[in-house]
């Protein structure tokens, strides 16, 4: 099957939220038909390995299957937290667009 | 029953949850308002006037909807009381007052604050072995997360308003739902229901459209008018979402599922004062346009101890900016970095904890490792600086004001600000340990 690759913006939507150092982002298939291709893709290893100077503790993935949603924890993911980053978005609010940004391969002939 | 939510931190607007005090026909009007940030800046504002320390919005808070919740027979829970609750409640019996509300109760929950109960040796979860000494910096304040067995005995004083510091989000919901249904507080599975919903609502507009938008993929109608949620609580603590019907943005299965996991790790194991409660199960349907029906989630027996809020004094950041605009204003930009750069180590003694960000190239992901552009034509130089010593902050605002008359071409809009900070850290405590009491006052 011939594939291209594609913005995960294009076909999930995504929260980030902040406890202390670390980050969740829950990432949600518009399309339930795309969940499984997102599931196959986006994996805890894949976060780890795409932000490796960011995410400096470990990245947990959970499943929520039935609503078509996956949830990653990364833990020393916010430069100390909001209370002590020096970033501009130091509660990481922005993070779900990092992962978003990401690209996963999607069948040539899915539609638009 | 129906339950609405009228702040989901500590500034949120004030507009919408008036308009939900005066249409939404409800039986609560839940306040939620405190951080870990805020908590500390709480105990930090007491420290500085023993009469504040309590939310900054209360008193217009209060002016705003306890007319209207008096007529709709609509109680009010909220943690706003935040480091100093006994204060808090005088304001709004105060406010009482002022409407002409004779008769009014206030019911105060005491007792989260456990500053007392813990010295040097004290065992912070953050790190292994961690103590409170070992962090080195003034504490601020320490307070327990309470929950509904902390906050029951305030409504069954039938009390107007309910006002409380530090108490886990979700149980400013839970406890009247509780209260309402007779749940048993070992029912574990209702009240990990009930918690869920109290979840979803306590972040107000970001279950109706508030932190979700983005242009081109979800539309949210009204934005600039978005309303705070409306929970429509059954007896079995399933609920259905909404919002009033003439209020801007919306309830949909993907406002929920956001929401469901916001600052959630684990869904089968959400840990509250109350319940382990177990999200993984939840089932969602959209039953009509914005209403949205939750149901289904479990829970298991309630953790042992309390988590504990430690927060310290974290000196003050600083922050200062100036910026380029225009051809090669990128160039320019990164020279200013580079000035400042050997400036802060060569003249100033400004060394290690600062932070460079070029915006317009490259700040909030600036350390993410993804691809940024090049160049742009309109770019800020932003430094910031963490430190407890007060003179050194003021050095670098300055060095970077310097830059107008000293640095690259073209650069302006210089604006610079310190602010106070505070480092939090996380304990535990025993139940048996902490004994929260209720107060009533009367306006």
């Amino acid at each position: 099957m011939t594939t291209r690759k594609i913005a995960l913006h294009e076909i999930a939507h995504a929260r980030a939220g902040d406890k202390g150092n670390t980050s969740n982002v829950s990432v949600w298939a518009y399309d339930p038909g795309d969940y499984g291709l997102i599931k196959e893709q986006l994996t805890a290893e894949r976060i780890k390995a795409s932000f490796p100077d960011l995410i400096r503790g470990d990245v947990k993935r959970y499943e929520l299957d039935h609503l078509h949603g996956l949830n990653f924890v990364m833990r020393e993911a916010l430069e100390g937290g909001v209370n002590t980053s020096l970033g501009l978005d130091s509660h990481g609010k922005s993070w779900s667009f990092l992962i978003l940004g990401l690209e996963v391969d999607v069948p040539e002939n899915r539609g638009a | 029953m129906r339950m609405g939510s009228g702040a989901g931190f500590s500034s949120d607007r004030l507009g919408p949850a008036v308009d939900l005090a005066q249409k939404g026909s409800l039986d609560w009007l839940v306040f939620e308002t405190i951080g870990e940030r805020t908590l500390a800046f709480g105990h930090r504002d007491r420290l500085l006037n023993p009469e504040r320390g309590y939310n900054p919005q209360l008193a217009a808070r209060m002016r705003g909807v306890l007319g209207a919740c008096r007529d709709n027979q609509t109680r009010i829970m909220t943690n706003m009381g935040v480091a100093n609750v006994e204060k808090a409640a005088e304001v709004v019996v105060g406010v009482a007052r002022d409407l002409g509300l004779e008769g009014l109760k206030v019911a105060a929950v005491l007792g989260d604050e456990v500053t007392d109960q813990f010295d040097d040796k004290t065992a912070l979860t953050d790190e292994e072995g961690l103590t409170i000494g070992d962090v080195g910096r003034p504490l601020v304040g320490a307070n327990a997360y309470l929950g509904i067995d902390a906050i029951l005995p305030a409504i069954e004083t039938g009390a107007d308003v309910v006002i409380t510091g530090r108490v886990a989000d979700p149980s400013l919901f839970l406890a009247p739902i509780v209260a309402e249904y007779g749940w048993s507080r070992d029912d574990w599975g209702k009240l990990g229901q009930g918690t869920m919903v109290g979840h979803l609502m306590e972040c107000g507009m970001q279950i109706t459209g508030g932190y979700y938008a983005d242009p081109g993929r979800k539309e949210v109608p009204r934005p600039a008018d978005c309303g705070y949620p409306i929970a429509e609580i059954g007896a079995d603590g399933s609920a259905v979402i909404t919002k009033l019907g003439d209020a801007g943005g919306m309830v949909s299965l993907a406002t929920v599922k956001e929401q469901l996991l916001y600052e959630v790790h684990d869904p089968r194991h959400y840990l509250t004062p109350d319940v382990t409660a177990d999200f993984s199960t939840a089932r969602l349907a959209e039953s009509e346009r914005d209403r949205v029906r939750v149901s289904d989630a479990g829970g298991t027996e309630r953790p042992r101890q309390l988590k504990v809020t430690v927060g310290f004094d974290g000196g003050v950041l600083g922050e200062a900016g100036v910026s380029y605009a225009g051809i090669n204003a990128a160039a320019r930009a990164r020279l200013a970095r580079d000035i400042l750069v050997e400036r802060f180590d060569r003249v100033d003694g400004v060394k290690g904890n600062y932070r460079i960000d070029l915006i317009g190239l490259s700040s909030l992901h600036a350390t993410a490792g993804v691809e940024q552009p090049e160049t742009a034509r309109d770019v800020r130089v932003r430094v910031a600086l963490r430190s407890m010593d007060r003179d050194l902050v003021e050095m670098m605002l300055w060095e970077v004001e310097a830059l107008l008359c000293c640095g690259p071409a073209g650069g302006g809009g210089y604006r610079g600000q310190i602010t106070p900070g505070v480092i939090t850290y996380s304990a535990m405590i025993d139940r048996d340990d902490v004994a929260p009491t209720v107060k009533v006052y009367t306006a």
